[in-house]
This record gives structure tokens, sequence and C-alpha cells, in this order.
């Protein structure tokens, strides 16, 4: 591991870096791409470089379920729903609102002060180094795990049940959705 | 690493999904920018939770992965639902309601 005086590990900076331009990249020809299709697989480059960044974060059970959920699963449900309303292979007009152009100015401003404000509150404020490594092999991965799960199952209790039941809801919600009468 | 190139990477996503929000007409583009912002929040979530050393901010995070699975399988139903009655989900045109 590089790791210059002031501790800061290169590797990771520049894996860092990567990832985030190639996030910033795809995230935006997801919402400026004139075919569903590639908007969809754009946004799966999106969430494998989130999955990545988790991983940087040390949150690996986190990074695993990002993975499981959204490129397997969500996408799929995507996939379908682009197919099924009819959305042409080859790209097509008509995917933006008349005013889009309205949006510039509205994402650029609230990026500047969201800039701002982040960078006003946490100037140069570092991330611990203790778990910063995404190792599973390490032992501090795996004691996070564990208290993980015991914070879902301990403190967070009651949110998990609300959570069973907004599921649940949604299960049959989709199905009388979609049910043809 | 700062917890600031975190936040901002959080940052640039949320502006970028509201931008998609504001500028789609197609009703399942609008569903993936929101995926983009739920995103964005966990990433600022996960730097949090690193950041503070508690792992409630994991939790969050699962439990919003879970939610935004829900909110997929309603939307996508509503969309194929919409798409089934008038054979387009083009949003600006769903206009019954206006007063």
């Amino acid at each position: 591991m590089i790791a210059l005086a002031n501790d800061i590990n290169v590797a990771q900076q520049v894996g860092f870096g990567i990832i985030a331009l190639v996030m910033i990249v795809a995230a935006i020809r997801v919402v400026t791409s004139n075919n569903v299709f590639h908007a969809a697989l754009w946004l799966v480059l999106v969430m494998s470089g989130a999955a990545a960044q988790y991983l940087l974060l040390a949150a690996e059970f986190v990074a695993v379920t990002q993975v499981l959920v959204y490129i397997g699963a969500v996408m799929v449900l995507f996939l379908f729903g682009a197919m099924l309303t009819r959305a042409s292979i080859g790209g097509e007009a008509g995917l933006n609102n008349k005013g889009y152009l309205v949006g510039i100015p509205v994402a650029l401003l609230l990026a500047g002060t969201l800039g701002y404000a982040l960078i006003d509150t946490f100037r140069d404020e570092r991330l611990p180094q203790s778990f910063e490594t995404g190792n599973l092999a390490d032992p501090a991965g795996t004691q996070a795990i564990t208290s993980v799960s015991d914070s879902i199952f301990g403190d967070y209790l009651l949110p998990f049940w609300a959570l069973s039941f907004v599921l649940l809801a949604a299960v049959i919600g989709a199905i009388v959705l979609a049910r043809k009468d | 690493m700062l917890i600031n190139e975190f936040l901002l990477l959080g940052a640039a996503l949320f502006c970028i999904g509201v931008y998609g929000v504001i500028a789609r007409k197609n009703a399942v583009l609008v569903l993936m920018s929101i995926e983009l912002i739920l995103n964005s929040v966990n990433i600022n979530l996960l730097a949090f939770s690193l950041k503070h050393g508690d792992v409630a901010g994991q939790t969050f995070a699962l439990y919003i992965i879970a939610v935004a699975a829900a909110e997929v399988g309603v939307g996508l139903g509503l969309v194929l639902l919409i798409y089934r009655n008038r054979r387009s989900i083009a949003l600006d045109e769903l206009s019954q309601m206006k007063g």
C-alpha cells in the first residue's frame, strides 16, 4: 500500500476518482440518452459504481445487496417495463418534455448550493482509516457485518417489520394493478 | 479519504437525477432518475456511517434498497396499467385529474 506522509491512500484515491468519473458520465447518459434500453444499461454502470463505492466505504454487505437487488432484480424490472411499453429498440424521439431545458439551470443551481454547503461544512475532514479496507477477510469487516445484523434485528426491528408490510403491500398491489379483469 | 469526496459525488448524482425527473417525459425514464437519487442518498448514508463508526447508516441503506425495490415494482405496475389504458406513457398527457 502506498501511503503519503499525511496517510492519504493513493491507490484508494485513484480508484475512487476513476469510479466516480465513470459513475457521473454514466448518470448523465442515463438522463440524456435517446433510447430507453441504453439508459437502462447505463444505469447498470451507475449501480455497479455505487456498489464499488460502498466497498470503499467498508460496507461489504450493502455492496452485495446492491448488486443482488439493483443490478439483479430492479434492472430486470426496468427492462421488462421498457419492453412491455413498446419502447422501440432503435432510439426514438419524444422522450423529453417540451421545456426540458428548464431542468439544466435547476440542476446547476442545486449542485452549486449543495457543493458550497458541503465544502463549507466539512472542508478537509477525513474518514477514519480503520474500516477503510473493503477486505472481506478482514476481521473488522466480519465484525461490521455482525453488528449490522444486530442493528437490524435489535435497535431497528420495528422499521424492519414495517418494511416487511411495505413489501407485502407492494407485491399485492403490483398483482392487483397488473391483473387483467 | 476525505468525507467530502463521497458527499460531493452523492450531490452530483442527486442533481443529475433531479434533472432527469424534470426533463424526462417517458415514465420509465423518470423512475430510473428516481433510482439515481436513491443511490446518491445511500452513498451519503454510508459515508456518514463510516465517519461516525455507527452501523445504523448501513441499516438505513439496506432499508432504502428494500423500499426502492418495492417502489419500482408498484411504479412499473402503474406504468403498465396506464399504458394498457392509453397506449402511451407520456407523463404530460395524463391530465384527466386537472381541476
